[in-house]
């Protein structure tokens, strides 16, 4: 087990390791301290690093002149209710072909992940038509369900590999303590599928938060969440890195936190269980 | 185990991903089909008649076609070789004893939960801009002239922006699959005096091929889609015009969508081609 290291060794790694980690965290760090900062500031050459007078400037302007609360509540919404609706339908899926796995089960799995693999472009124009004919474009419901849709894969993949994980004899033992479907439903698999379900829930919400190609190709003014709102700084009008900064920060600042919980999921997820 | 019972209740349970799926796969793919054989114009004068395979000829034809191809495969080839060796790299630097091994951790992976959209915009203003951008300023201080990045060095700059936010999705997957090496055999390599190039070589990477493979095969699939990057920057101008914008730019701006289909059913070729593999090896595991 214990692999012997040197002191100078691990001080070493421990040296080069933070380096590395620094710089590439710089960005959203830099990010982060911009938003603070007046706009001359945040232009200045040499950069001013950690003593400027803070400010909240920038986040008041940033919800007083656009309405950031109404993208934040957009954004909240749509990846919010493509997972809760995405869970409704793959749980039971997930559920039967882990428990009650047919011959075609692994087909279908793997048919599941081929949809997930259609380059959304391919269907750009028909479900542009479609949005316009339902007199879904620029709402939430309609982005809600196409988000809902691309990860319906992922989700079913990753609550099926948590599944799998449940060990059968657990269920022939309740049902040996004469366990009804109904028990074994809720006392037996319920609590050991929970943990799954979590994280399946926890990798969704941040991908749908970050989906940024049918968000801002099904959106204009009324449905935009957050990703859409921030492309709007990419045409702007005189000093803004300080508010692009402000916007920037409290969009993936929830998305950060939530992340960082998720590490392990993200992998297996990813991955449809490849790498666990 | 499972009775009839229990199997028809499992069929109904799988029915409505089932049919969602298959809905959202047939309906807008078989459309697309059936435009891409058609002139179709929205807004000049919409449908002109069916002209067979003259759009997937056009398409292939234009003066756009092969730079955007050019384009795809230098970005995706680009940031697949960034992120698996830097990954490879990070993820056994990572694998060390260190102090604050799960906070480093936690940095290195920030970068891929940053929405597209501020990754680029902030790439673009904060650090690639001429005049303000941190990297000019930091040209400057040694006297250099600052790079006009994303004109100059258009390719390079969405290279660097997109390696940056797939680096932590590589590093992470490789570093998961370098924990599960059994370290036994490592120490016993490591007692029997094999240097460290020897130990990466012979124990290390052939571990490592079958994540290394997911890792290359998901990131392509993701990457050839690559979208709100060059949206929010160059708009596909300084030829970082991708298969994907271009298909976009026919569709949405010149509202070409005969032509935009056509170059949509090449899209979903291709990657369909890369989904294979990955699916033979998803599959592989599936059976274990």
């Amino acid at each position: 087990m214990a692999r012997s290291v040197t002191l100078q060794r691990k001080s070493f790694n421990t040296l080069i390791a933070w380096i590395i980690g620094l710089l590439l965290f710089f960005p959203i760090l830099w990010t982060i301290l911009t938003s603070f900062k007046t706009e001359a500031q945040a232009i200045a050459d040499p950069p001013v690093w950690f003593f400027f007078d803070w400010t909240l400037e920038n986040y008041r302007v940033v919800q007083e002149r656009s309405n950031y609360s109404r993208f934040l509540w957009n954004s909240i919404i749509i990846a919010g209710g493509s997972t809760i609706l995405g869970m409704i339908i793959a749980i039971p899926a997930a559920w039967s072909m882990a428990f009650v796995p047919s011959n075609r089960t692994k087909d279908i799995l793997l048919w599941m992940l081929s949809t997930k693999m259609l380059p959304a472009v391919g269907v750009l124009y028909p479900i542009y038509l479609i949005f316009i004919q339902l007199g879904l474009l620029d709402t939430r419901i309609g982005l809600t369900i196409v988000l809902m849709l691309i990860n319906l894969p992922i989700m079913v993949w990753m609550l099926y590999t948590y599944f799998k994980e449940i060990p059968g004899e657990i269920l022939e033992a309740a049902r040996m303590d004469g366990a009804g479907l109904k028990e074994e439903i809720l006392y037996v698999l319920t609590p050991m599928a929970i943990p799954g379900i979590a994280s399946t829930v926890l990798l969704n919400i941040i991908l749908a938060w970050n989906e940024a190609f049918w968000t801002l190709n099904l959106t204009a003014a009324r449905a935009a969440p957050l990703t859409a709102f921030i492309a709007s700084y990419s045409s702007p009008e005189g000093l803004f890195y300080a508010k692009l900064s402000a916007a920037s920060t409290m969009a993936i600042a929830p998305i950060l936190i939530l992340g960082w919980f998720s590490q392990k999921q993200l992998v297996r997820g990813l991955t449809f269980g490849a790498v666990k | 185990m499972s009775t009839k019972a229990s199997r028809s209740a499992a069929r109904l349970m799988l029915a409505p991903a089932v049919i969602l799926l298959l809905g959202w796969m047939l309906v807008p793919l078989t459309l697309t089909l059936i435009f891409s054989f058609q002139r179709y114009l929205p807004l000049r004068g919409g449908f002109q008649g069916w002209v067979g395979f003259e759009n997937y000829v056009r398409f292939v034809t234009s003066s756009a076609f092969w730079p955007s191809v050019q384009a795809t495969v230098i970005i995706v080839g680009g940031v697949l070789l960034i992120t698996v060796t830097l990954g490879i790299l990070l993820a056994l630097l990572l694998d060390q004893p260190m102090w604050g091994q799960g906070m480093v951790r936690i940095l290195v992976i920030a970068p891929f939960f940053v929405m597209p959209t501020v990754s680029g915009l902030v790439w673009k203003n904060m650090f690639m801009d001429p005049n303000n951008g941190l990297l000019s300023h930091l040209w400057r201080a040694f006297g250099a002239d600052p790079i006009i990045w994303l004109s100059d060095a258009s390719m390079l700059s969405i290279i660097l922006i997109v390696s940056w936010q797939w680096l932590p999705f590589a590093t992470l997957i490789l570093l998961t699959a370098i924990q599960s090496l059994d370290s036994e055999q490592l120490e016993a390599a490591e007692m029997d005096g094999a240097p460290v190039l020897s130990r990466f070589w012979h124990i290390i990477l052939p571990h490592l091929s079958r994540a290394i493979t997911i890792v290359i095969l998901i990131q392509t699939i993701f990457l050839l889609a690559i979208f709100a990057e060059i949206f929010v920057t160059t708009q596909g101008s300084f030829g970082t015009r991708t298969l994907t914008y271009l298909i976009f730019q026919r569709v949405l701006e010149s509202q070409n969508v005969g032509l935009g289909s056509a170059g949509g059913i090449y899209a979903v070729i291709l990657a369909n081609i890369f989904a294979l593999f990955l699916m033979r090896i998803v599959g592989k595991n599936l059976d274990r």
